[in-house]
C-alpha cells in the first residue's frame, strides 16, 4: 500500500546517484535487496516503479530484487536460523530473547548505467 | 558502469524518527503509537482509557484520519487535546510518517503533557515500517477478525510492546477462538502482554490501564 512513495523514493535515490555530465543517463538495471519481513509486496513495487520511472533516465531499468531471508540470533545460546513461519522461539533452547539479525531491508545496491 | 548506492530506502524517515525520540525525551513526554486494522476498536478503546487516565496523566492524541474527523471529535469529548492529521491532503497516504508527527505536536503544550498518543492510520501493514518517535506501540485487535491475523501480519506483532484483544462482549456470537488468536500473537511475540477488552462494554480494563500508566511512569517525572 505504501509502494508508490517506496517507489518515488528508490527512483530518487537513483536519479540523485548518477554523475553528473553524463548525456543522456540510462540506467539500465537497478539492484534492491528487500527483506522477507520488509511490508512490501513484490509485485506491487514493481507496478508503482513502472509508473513512476516514466520519462526519467529510469524508463527501461530492469528491477532486479534480490530477497533477504530472515535471520534470527538467539542471544542466550547463540544459535541463528532462518525463520520461514514467523514464529520467534529459539529452536534449539526456547529462547525468546531474540535479534533479528536481516530480513527488514529495503536497500538500493546499486544501479547499473548504459555505456 | 555500476554505480555502489548502500542505501536505506526508509532512511530519511528513521533519521526523523531517531531525531523525534529525543526530542520527546527533552520534553518529558511519552509516546504512544496505536495501530490495528480499520474498525478494530481504537478510538472507542482510547476514549474510554483517556476517561480512566486524565487528569493523573495529562494527555494529548493525534489522530490520523483518511478524511473524518469523527475520530477528532469523540477523542475531544474526553476533554484531552486532540489534533487530527487527514493524511488525504498529503496524497492518501496508508500511515502516518515522523515529520507529520513533529510539526503536529509542535502545536501542542508539551510542556504540560505526559502522554501523546497516536492513533495511527487503519492498517496493518504500512505503519508497521515508519517509527515516530515512539516509546512505544500498541496493536489492537478486535475477535470480529481472523484469528490468524498476527501470522500474516507479523512484523506488526513483532514490534509491538502490548496487544489489545478487543469487542471481546461479542464472543457469545461469533465461533472466534481467543485463546488461539492470543497464542498466535505470543508465537511471533513470546513476551508481548495481550490484554482482553470489551471497550463498549468497558470490561478487562485495569490491567491495560496498570501497564500503560507503568510504561508513562517509568519515562516522565514531571
Ligand atoms: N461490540 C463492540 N463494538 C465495538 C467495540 N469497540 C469498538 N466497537 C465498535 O466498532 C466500530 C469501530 O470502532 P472504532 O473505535 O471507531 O475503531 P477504529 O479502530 O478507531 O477505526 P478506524 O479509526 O476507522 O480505523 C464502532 O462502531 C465501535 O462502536 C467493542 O468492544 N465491542
Ligand atoms: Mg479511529
Ligand atoms: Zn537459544
Amino acid at each position: 500500500m505504501h509502494e508508490l512513495g517506496i517507489a518515488e523514493k528508490i527512483v530518487e535515490i537513483a536519479l540523485a546517484s548518477i554523475p553528473e555530465g553524463i548525456e543522456n543517463p540510462k540506467v539500465e538495471r537497478m539492484n534492491l535487496r528487500i527483506g522477507k519481513f520488509a511490508s512490501v509486496v513484490e509485485d506491487s513495487l514493481r507496478f508503482c516503479f513502472g509508473i513512476v520511472v516514466k520519462d526519467t533516465p529510469l524508463a527501461e531499468t530492469e528491477l532486479i530484487i534480490e530477497n533477504v531471508p530472515v535471520l534470527v540470533h538467539c542471544n542466550k545460546c547463540n544459535f541463528e536460523w532462518e525463520v520461514d513461519d514467523p514464529i520467534f522461539k529459539c529452536p534449539e533452547c526456547h529462547g525468546t530473547d531474540l535479534e533479528m539479525l536481516s530480513g527488514r531491508e529495503i536497500d538500493i545496491d546499486s544501479i547499473e548505467l548504459a555505456d | 558502469m555500476e554505480i555502489n548506492i548502500q542505501k536505506r530506502v526508509l532512511e530519511a524517515n528513521e533519521n526523523e524518527s531517531e531525531r523525534l525520540k529525543k526530542f520527546f525525551k527533552e520534553k518529558n513526554v511519552f509516546v504512544l503509537n496505536v495501530m490495528s486494522s480499520p474498525g478494530s476498536g481504537k478510538t472507542e478503546t482510547l476514549v474510554k482509557t483517556l476517561n480512566r487516565i486524565m487528569p493523573k496523566i495529562r494527555t494529548a492524541v493525534i489522530v490520523g484520519d483518511i478524511c473524518t474527523t469523527n475520530d477528532a471529535d469523540r477523542l475531544q469529548s474526553t476533554g484531552a487535546d486532540v489534533t487530527q492529521i487527514n493524511t488525504d491532503k498529503f496524497g492518501g497516504d496508508c500511515h502516518l510518517a515522523a515529520h507529520l508527527i513533529e510539526s503536529t505536536a509542535k502545536e501542542f503544550d508539551l510542556e504540560r503533557i505526559d502522554l501523546l498518543i497516536v492513533e495511527n492510520i487503519g492498517n496493518l501493514v504500512c505503519p508497521a515500517e515508519f517509527d515516530i518517535g515512539e516509546d512505544a506501540r500498541t496493536v489492537v485487535l478486535s475477535v470480529t477478525e481472523g484469528e490468524d491475523k498476527p501470522l500474516k501480519y507479523p512484523l506488526m506483532f513483532r514490534l509491538a510492546h502490548s496487544a489489545i484483544l478487543n469487542k471481546i462482549d461479542l464472543l457469545p456470537y461469533l465461533e472466534f477462538d481467543v485463546d488461539e488468536a492470543e497464542n498466535n500473537i505470543k508465537e511471533v511475540n513470546p513476551n508481548i502482554p495481550v490484554f482482553r477488552i470489551s471497550a463498549t462494554k468497558e470490561q478487562g480494563f485495569d490491567p491495560w490501564i496498570e501497564w500503560l500508566e507503568k510504561m508513562v511512569f517509568s519515562k516522565i517525572s514531571k
